[in-house]
C-alpha cells in the first residue's frame, strides 16, 4: 500500500520565520540555562578520568584459562585454530604424562593484529580454555613483534575456570560449558 | 579634555587613552573572550561540558585558561604555506580581514559626548560601512591564494553573499538616518535619549522594529556566521575558505570575525538600542557618565549573546536559499520598509 504522506502547510507567521527563530532562541536557551545549574543533562564521559564499563558481552584480549593446579586447561585440540576465519592462533602440541589429559600446547601464540575478535575460537573450544572475557582493550605498540601474544601472556589474564574437564568427570560437562562466563572476573 | 597644553599632542594622547580604554580592553577582550565562550556556551546548549583540561597546576577555573593555551598553541605551531603561486597574497590576507574589523570602532560613540568617541566625524555610519566592506577582499584574496578548490568556492560563495547583503544592510539603516535625520552616530545616539510620548525611549527599534531584524539578518550573514556559513560549510567544503590556514593565520581570521561580532553588537545598539543613552537620565555628573557608558557596554554585550545564540540554533541555509533570502526578501522588505517610513515622515512633517 501507498505511504500517505502528511504534507505541513505552515501558516504565514510560521514560514516568515521571525517568530521561529526566537521560538528556538528560547529553547537553547533554556538548555543552556538547564545545563549551568544542573548537570543531569549532560552526557559526556570525561575519558581518561572516567570511563565507561564494558557490557558483560565485550570481546577483548583472548586469556588462556587454568586448571586447579594452575597449568593450562588447553589440550592442543586445534579446534580454535580450525574455527578462526582469521588464522591468526598457532599451537604447537607437546606430549604430557597425566593419562587423562590428551595434550597441552608448547607454545600457543595469537596475533592480535590479525585477529578480528570474533569469538568463534571460544564457542569452539570444548574445553573452556580460551576465552574472550578479559575485558582488556587491544593495547597499543611500537612494534608487530608486541602484538604477538604467547602462552604465558594470555596464561597471565587467566583464572581458574570451574567448568569440567575430559575423564571421568565426562559424565558432568554440561554443567559448565564454554560459555559459562560466570566465573574468573 | 586637556591633559597637556600641546594641542596635537593632546589629541595623539586621547586618542591613544580611547584606543586603550575602548579597543584594546573592551574589543579584544571580548573578542579573546569569546574564543573561549563560543566553545563552552555551545557545548552546554548541546549537553556537553566544553573545553576545562588547560590548567595550571590543579585551576582549571572551568577552561577559562583556554585562552592562553590557544595562543601559545597557535604560535607554536607549524605555519603552513600550500603550494601556491601568491604566497604573499597568502600571508597578506589575514590581515585584510583583521585590520577594517578594527578600524570600524574608531567612529563607534561609547558614551556621552567627543570624549567618548576616538573619532568624531559627521561620515558616521557611512565610515562604517565603506571600511567592513573591504572585510570581504581578506576572505576572498585569502581563499584565492590557498590555491585549492573547496577554498575557491567557499571564497566565491562569500563574495556573492557578502556583496548581496550590502545592498539590503544598507538600504535597511536608511530609515534610520531618514528619522534622525543624521549620519553622525553621535547625533544619533544622543536624539535616542528622548522620551516619545514622555514614556517609551525613543530608541531605533521602537521606530523601525523591520530594520531591526533587516540589519541583524543581513550583518549575520555579512560576517558569514551560522545560519549563513556556507563559505566554510565543513560538510561540503572541508573547511572553506580558511582550509588551508593554520597557526597564527588561522587565529587572525577567526579573531577578527570574532571582532566583527562585537562591531555589530556595537552598531546594533548604536543605532537601535539607544547608543549609551539610558532612558530618562541625563547630565554630567560622572555617575551617570559611567552608568551610560556601563549601559552602552552592557546593550553591545546582549547583541553578542543574541548572535551566540542564533549562531548554536539555527541549522545552515543552502546557498541558494542564502542568495534567495537576500535578494528577494531582505531586498524588496527593506525598499518596503523605506517607503512606509518616508511616507509617514512626510505626513507627520506636514501634520
Amino acid at each position: 500500500m501507498a505511504k500517505v504522506v502528511n504534507r505541513l502547510h505552515p501558516d504565514f507567521a510560521t514560514q516568515s520565520y521571525v517568530i521561529e527563530v526566537f521560538k528556538g532562541v528560547a529553547l537553547t536557551t533554556r538548555q543552556f540555562a538547564r545545563n549551568l545549574f544542573a548537570r543531569k543533562d549532560i552526557v559526556t564521559v570525561q575519558y581518561p578520568d572516567d570511563r565507561r564499563p564494558y557490557t558483560p558481552r565485550f570481546r577483548g584480549k583472548h586469556r588462556l584459562m587454568l586448571r586447579d593446579d594452575k597449568s593450562v586447561r588447553c589440550v592442543a585440540c586445534m579446534l580454535c585454530a580450525t574455527a578462526c576465519p582469521a588464522n591468526c592462533i598457532t599451537i604447537l602440541a607437546k606430549e604430557v604424562d597425566d593419562p587423562t589429559i590428551e595434550k597441552a600446547p608448547s607454545s600457543f601464540d595469537i596475533d592480535l593484529l590479525k585477529c578480528i575478535y570474533c569469538g568463534f575460537c571460544e564457542e569452539a573450544c570444548p574445553c573452556d580454555a580460551i576465552r574472550l572475557d578479559s575485558g582488556v582493550h587491544t593495547i597499543p605498540s611500537y612494534t608487530r613483534r608486541d602484538q604477538k601474544a604467547g602462552v604465558i601472556n594470555l596464561m597471565s589474564l587467566g583464572s581458574v575456570s570451574i567448568a569440567s574437564q575430559g575423564g571421568e568427570h565426562r559424565a558432568h560437562s554440561h554443567e559448565g560449558t564454554a560459555h559459562g562466563r560466570s566465573s574468573g572476573h | 579634555m586637556h591633559l597637556v597644553d600641546n594641542v596635537l599632542l593632546n589629541i595623539v594622547l586621547m586618542t591613544l587613552i580611547k584606543f586603550a580604554g575602548f579597543v584594546l580592553a573592551f574589543v579584544m577582550g571580548t573578542a579573546t573572550v569569546l574564543t573561549w565562550a563560543e566553545r563552552k556556551y555551545s557545548a552546554l546548549l548541546q549537553n556537553r561540558i566544553g573545553p576545562n583540561r588547560a590548567n595550571i597546576g590543579s585551576i582549571r577555573a572551568g577552561g577559562l585558561l583556554h585562552m592562553l593555551a590557544d595562543p601559545i598553541k597557535m604560535l607554536t605551531k607549524e605555519d603552513f604555506v600550500p603550494n601556491t603561486p601568491n604566497p604573499i597574497l597568502f600571508r597578506l590576507a589575514p590581515l585584510m580581514a583583521f585590520v577594517p574589523a578594527l578600524v570600524v570602532f574608531a567612529v563607534i560613540p561609547f558614551g556621552p559626548g567627543e570624549t567618548f568617541q576616538i573619532s568624531n566625524t559627521s561620515l558616521g555610519i557611512l565610515f562604517i560601512f565603506a571600511i567592513s566592506s573591504l572585510n570581504v577582499y581578506g576572505a576572498v584574496i585569502g581563499a584565492w591564494a590557498s590555491n585549492n578548490k573547496w577554498s575557491l568556492i567557499g571564497g566565491l560563495r562569500i563574495s556573492a553573499q557578502m556583496i548581496s547583503y550590502e545592498v539590503a544592510i544598507g538600504l535597511s539603516l536608511c530609515g534610520i538616518f531618514m528619522i534622525y535625520g543624521s549620519l553622525d552616530l553621535q547625533d544619533i545616539a544622543t536624539r535616542q535619549g528622548e522620551l516619545l510620548w514622555g514614556f517609551i525611549p525613543a530608541w531605533g527599534i521602537v521606530y523601525q522594529p523591520v530594520a531591526f531584524v533587516l540589519y541583524l539578518t543581513c550583518a549575520i550573514a555579512e560576517n558569514k556566521r551560522a545560519p549563513f556559513d556556507v563559505g566554510e560549510a565543513e560538510a561540503e567544503l572541508t573547511a572553506g575558505w580558511w582550509t588551508e590556514y593554520s597557526a597564527m593565520g588561522f587565529a587572525v581570521f577567526a579573531l577578527s570575525e570574532f571582532i566583527e561580532i562585537v562591531l555589530i553588537g556595537c552598531v546594533g545598539t548604536t543605532l537601535f538600542l539607544g547608543g549609551w543613552t539610558i532612558p530618562g537620565l541625563h547630565g554630567d555628573a560622572w555617575w551617570i557618565v559611567v552608568l551610560e557608558i556601563g549601559g552602552f557596554l552592557f546593550k553591545s554585550l546582549f547583541l553578542v549573546w543574541l548572535q551566540m545564540t542564533l549562531r548554536w540554533t539555527l541549522p545552515r541555509f543552502r546557498y541558494d536559499q542564502i542568495m534567495r533570502l537576500g535578494w528577494r526578501i531582505m531586498l524588496p522588505i527593506a525598499l518596503l520598509n523605506l517607503v512606509v517610513t518616508g511616507i509617514v515622515l512626510t505626513f507627520i512633517e506636514r501634520a
